[in-house]
């Protein structure tokens, strides 16, 4: 029998590689989150009256509030089929680092709905009447607040990804313990939108997210080896 | 040896034994210290100069407020001693710890709107602690459902205590956040409550009240948590002999 040792990068990377395979054959629904966020935004100006000024003021509402529901629409769906194939009972049996291997389908969740949101986002933001000045603010706000979504999110994914029945419960624990993002995401988008100082806002949401990256693998690895029991 | 008082604390029959014994000497001081503090909040104390007899509310509701936060505290505090040392007891703790806490959370709610309606002329106003408290009822509220919905107690307690743990460091950020996020907003217009240093008369009912919602809360958690007990071990020896004691006691 020979000994086959995999580094963990590798593993990682086979894994990632793995689950954007799996995405891309079903390119359907990965899209989905996208549309639905460009469906959101683009409610807005309806429901209200379409002035500039009014769009500008409420642009950066609209982006969060979108953005965090885009970001559990693909949630659900995270570790539920690896959980029920048997796949995650494999990556916790294999030896490496599991809160490294769970860390590796978080960053497949963020890669296909975080990173198509910082890609829009300009879009949605200019069609909202954000001036061109904003857009390297909105991005660095986007991009740091989707990273922390994903990662809280995962938690969240961990904990119900078991149970039969979890339609708005993901949503009921995930979105309090979001707040700060889109408290501070919101924040720095309007300041950018309004051309002044967003440094405060981006710090905090920046401080906010290290942390998620810190704590929640830890969070996530005990919640998805329940889930396994 | 050291750790032996730990190890019987773990143990539900003695648990439930010591519960059975502290519940009155709990239930009993909260009675006469939220009397006392009621007496001299509403009788006593003098009205406040600028808000009139509308302050008294924060008999209620500054103790409510404290404890929602507290009872999130031991909820977490227990539920983390529960996934490190296996505990049974510490996951009943936790898990009675959660409906108190919601109540708590919602009173502190309530009263909260019913002092704005006079003071700022609005029941609602997206003030920084209200807002907090707001999420943290929600905070409680996913945590019920999470419990809810896993059938299996063993498993309902380890989810729900790693959810138990994530909020607790949430709690803080989310509440400091949210504080910014006002006094981004606005400049703090309204006026500071409670922070001119409080006369006595009313400060001594407050403290007689917090002491005695805290009571309170522990024997309230020291019911719930015989109860708990008493299903999670409803097939164990000890559980019929309690029973039969109560019955008969």
């Amino acid at each position: 029998m020979s000994e086959q040792r995999v580094g963990f990068a590798a593993a990682a990377a086979a894994l990632i590689a793995r689950d954007l395979r799996l995405a891309l054959r079903r390119s359907g629904d990965t899209l989905q989150p996208l549309g639905f966020f460009l469906v959101v935004t683009a409610l807005f100006p309806l429901a209200l009256d379409p002035q500039l000024s009014l769009l500008r003021d409420i642009a950066p509402a609209a982006l969060w509030v979108g953005a965090l529901l885009s970001s559990l629409l693909a949630l659900d769906l995270l570790f539920r089929e690896d959980a029920q194939d048997g796949t995650l009972e494999q990556l916790a049996l294999c030896g490496l680092p599991f809160q490294g291997l769970l860390l590796a389908k978080t960053a497949v969740h963020w890669l296909l709905t975080g990173l198509p949101l910082v890609l829009i986002a300009p879009l949605a933001a200019t069609a909202l009447g954000a001036p061109y000045e904003a857009m390297p603010g909105i991005l660095a706000a986007v991009l740091l607040g989707t990273l922390a979504l994903s990662l809280i999110g995962a938690v969240g994914a961990g904990l119900t990804m078991s149970l039969k029945r979890n339609g708005s419960l993901l949503a009921l624990l995930v979105l309090p313990l979001a707040a700060p993002v889109l408290i501070f995401g919101a924040r720095a988008t309007a300041l950018a939108i309004a051309g002044e100082p967003l440094a405060a806002p981006l710090y905090l949401l920046a401080a906010f997210t290290v942390l998620s990256a810190t704590l929640a693998p830890w969070a996530l690895a005990a919640a998805v080896r329940i889930g396994l029991e | 040896m050291a750790w032996v008082w730990f190890h019987r604390f773990g143990s539900p029959p003695h648990f439930y034994r010591l519960a059975t014994r502290l519940t009155p000497w709990f239930a009993w001081p909260a009675a006469l210290l939220c009397l006392a503090g009621l007496i001299g909040g509403l009788v006593l104390a003098p009205p406040d100069y600028q808000q009139g007899d509308g302050f008294r509310i924060i008999y209620v509701h500054a103790p409510a407020a404290w404890l929602s936060l507290m009872v999130y505290v031991v909820m977490a505090t227990s539920a983390a001693v529960g996934l490190i040392w296996r505990m049974t007891v510490a996951y009943a703790v936790s898990a009675s710890c959660a409906v108190i806490g919601a109540s708590f959370t919602a009173l502190a709610l309530a009263t909260g709107m019913l002092w704005g309606r006079p003071m700022w002329g609005t029941y609602w106003e997206w003030d920084p602690r209200l807002t907090s408290e707001l999420l943290l009822l929600f905070l409680y509220l996913g945590y019920l459902g999470l419990r809810n919905s896993i059938d299996d107690v063993g498993r309902a307690d380890r989810a729900s205590a790693v959810l138990a743990i994530v909020g607790v460091v949430n709690v803080p950020i989310i509440h400091y956040s949210v504080i910014w996020w006002n006094s981004l907003h606005q400049a703090p217009s309204v006026m500071k409550f409670g922070r001119p240093t409080m006369p006595a008369a009313m400060l001594v009912p407050l403290l007689l009240m917090l002491a005695g919602f805290t009571a309170y809360f522990v024997a309230l958690l020291l019911i719930r948590a015989r109860g708990e007990l008493l299903r999670r071990e409803r097939n164990a020896h000890w559980t019929a002999e309690a029973a039969g004691a109560t019955a008969t006691g």
